[in-house]
């Protein structure tokens, strides 16, 4: 088997006295799409911070040398009065990361960014709009690997609908590698090529099929799976 | 015979006005280009204060910031009580302070307004308490007085480095500003970014000192800022008119305190000018 994009060996982050991640270990390979999936309160967030040394952790978190990571978080606080554009913003990155300037058009051209778009303030921007900002700021860079939080938690339907299919298209064009963290076990079942579960009970990991069954998902989240049985009605 | 020693000692008188009125002239002289400097240098602050000031804003570092200024007090009234320079007892103290601001920023929302509210209030009762009377009313309020050369090409170097370092971290304080946690995904040390944001922040209080005291200097930083903010909604445009307000704000001031009001106590006309260009901002918006 290849060499793995990412091997953790025994993961633990801990809060003060509170043990959010306990020895945790998984390895995710390259075109894999893995779905984080948990109650509130698992560590779904905390993980994929640890994995970007975004916080502090114990344990090893092992990347490959090709591995060049993007990161779309749950949400940014970002200050709704920041005189600040989307092109400004973009920009900014290119330039952190020294990017040729048709990277940021490349970017622009695959989510299908308008010109009144990318001069729009990000504060004027709505729910949606502000994920696609955040979905092309993590795509600049041309990465591998994409770092998903629950993309589309305060989305409606359409919206959410529209932005799984970008990422999935983006797999498809681009062979990323994704790192999803959902709520929703449909779009789960759906894209997922593995899962991990996280919970304080248990931690399992696995394909979608063995892992997504009503007596796990009922042992994870401590109460029958709605959702699961809707799934299977589809 | 009996003329001579006349002669001599008018001749010694005269010898005397001459130095005399060289010495005045040159004294004179000293006196204008230490204005000079001090003038040219206060043009400085309020261009370096209206930039960082947009930046403090665009941080919501506000509070951190004004309490940044007092904590030059106590440094300050050490020196004056030392007889030393009083920039180098200010300077030492907000040094430490802005270390302090800067612990304090990676802690809890609300314990750093808790804290910073405690070390405000410290640093002015014991600034107060240390300060010799005499020089209280210059430690809070400053003094435009003339400033020699040396103090000036300091001043000016300081302002060069405040100004290098905002143009130079420009696209990584954006990315701060939007988000500190993508910032850090990019791949920017966002605590050594604070760190170096907090210095030149305390650079440019310390330049400012000298005129604007200990109490008023940050006030520079912050209203000519919230002032453009009013008047723009663009990032490249707020910077500039920040600066412009600020420059505009010292030079009014200046003159008024000085031409009108007689004092050399300029900081707090420079403050009320400022304050007024907010005022009429705010009314423009409407």
């Amino acid at each position: 088997m290849a060499e793995p994009l990412l091997s953790v060996r025994n993961l633990g982050v801990t809060f003060g006295n509170r043990v959010v991640l306990r020895q945790l270990s998984f390895e995710v390979h390259s075109g894999d799409c893995l779905a984080i999936i948990g109650p509130n309160g698992a560590g779904k967030t905390v993980l994929l911070k640890a994995l970007q040394h975004l916080i502090p952790s114990q344990g090893e978190i092992q990347w490959s040398q090709e591995a060049r990571l993007g990161y779309v978080p749950q949400s940014v606080a970002a200050d709704r009065e920041l005189p600040l554009r989307v092109k400004e913003l973009l920009a900014a990155k290119a330039r952190v990361l020294h990017l040729a300037d048709q990277e940021m058009d490349q970017v622009s051209s695959e989510l299908s960014l308008s010109p009144e778009f990318l001069s729009a303030g990000i504060g004027t921007l709505s729910g949606g709009q502000f994920q696609k900002v955040l979905i092309a700021f993590a795509l600049l860079g041309r990465p591998n690997v994409l770092l998903f939080d629950e993309p589309t938690a305060s989305l409606d339907e359409l919206t959410e609908e529209r932005i799984y299919e970008l990422v999935h298209q983006l797999q498809a064009q681009r062979g990323i590698t994704l790192i999803l963290v959902s709520h929703d076990l449909s779009v789960v079942y759906r894209y997922a090529t593995r899962v991990l579960c996280l919970s304080k009970a248990k931690v399992c990991m696995g394909a979608p099929k063995e892992i997504m069954t009503p007596e796990t998902l009922e042992e994870l989240y401590g109460a029958p799976p709605k959702y699961y049985r809707h799934v299977q009605e589809l | 015979m009996g003329l001579r020693p006349s002669t001599i000692v008018t001749s010694r008188n005269c010898e005397r006005s001459v130095r005399d009125s060289l010495a005045e002239r040159r004294g004179a002289f000293s006196v204008d280009a230490g204005h000079l400097y001090a003038i040219l240098l206060a043009g400085l602050f309020a261009i370096a204060a209206g930039l960082v000031g947009s930046a403090a804003l665009m941080k919501r570092m506000v509070l951190a910031s004004d309490v940044m200024s007092h904590l030059a007090l106590p440094g300050l009234g050490m020196a004056f009580l030392l007889k030393t320079n009083p920039l180098v007892g200010g300077g030492a103290t907000l040094f430490l302070g802005t270390l302090l601001v800067w612990q304090l920023q990676k802690k809890t929302e609300l314990a750093t307004d808790a804290s910073i509210g405690v070390v405000f209030a410290a640093c002015l009762g014991i600034g107060a308490l240390v300060t010799p009377r005499e020089d209280l009313l210059e430690a809070l309020f400053g003094n435009f007085q003339k400033l020699p050369l040396a103090g000036f090409l300091l001043g000016t170097a300081a302002v060069i480095l405040v100004v290098a370092f905002l143009f130079g971290m420009k696209d990584r304080l954006i990315l701060d500003l939007f988000s500190p946690e993508l910032a850090a995904a990019t791949g920017v040390n966002v605590e050594h970014l604070d760190l170096g944001f907090l210095l030149m922040f305390s650079l440019t209080i310390l330049v400012g000192l000298r005129f604007m005291g200990g109490l008023l200097s940050s006030a520079l930083i912050i209203i000519p800022a919230a002032t453009a903010r009013q008047l723009t909604g663009k990032m490249a445009q707020f910077v500039v008119l920040a600066s412009a307000v600020s420059l505009i704000s010292v030079a009014v001031g200046f003159l008024i305190s000085t031409l009108i009001l007689k004092t050399s106590t300029a900081g707090p006309t420079i403050v009320i000018v400022s304050v007024l260009l907010f005022v009429m901002s705010l009314l423009k918006k409407r």
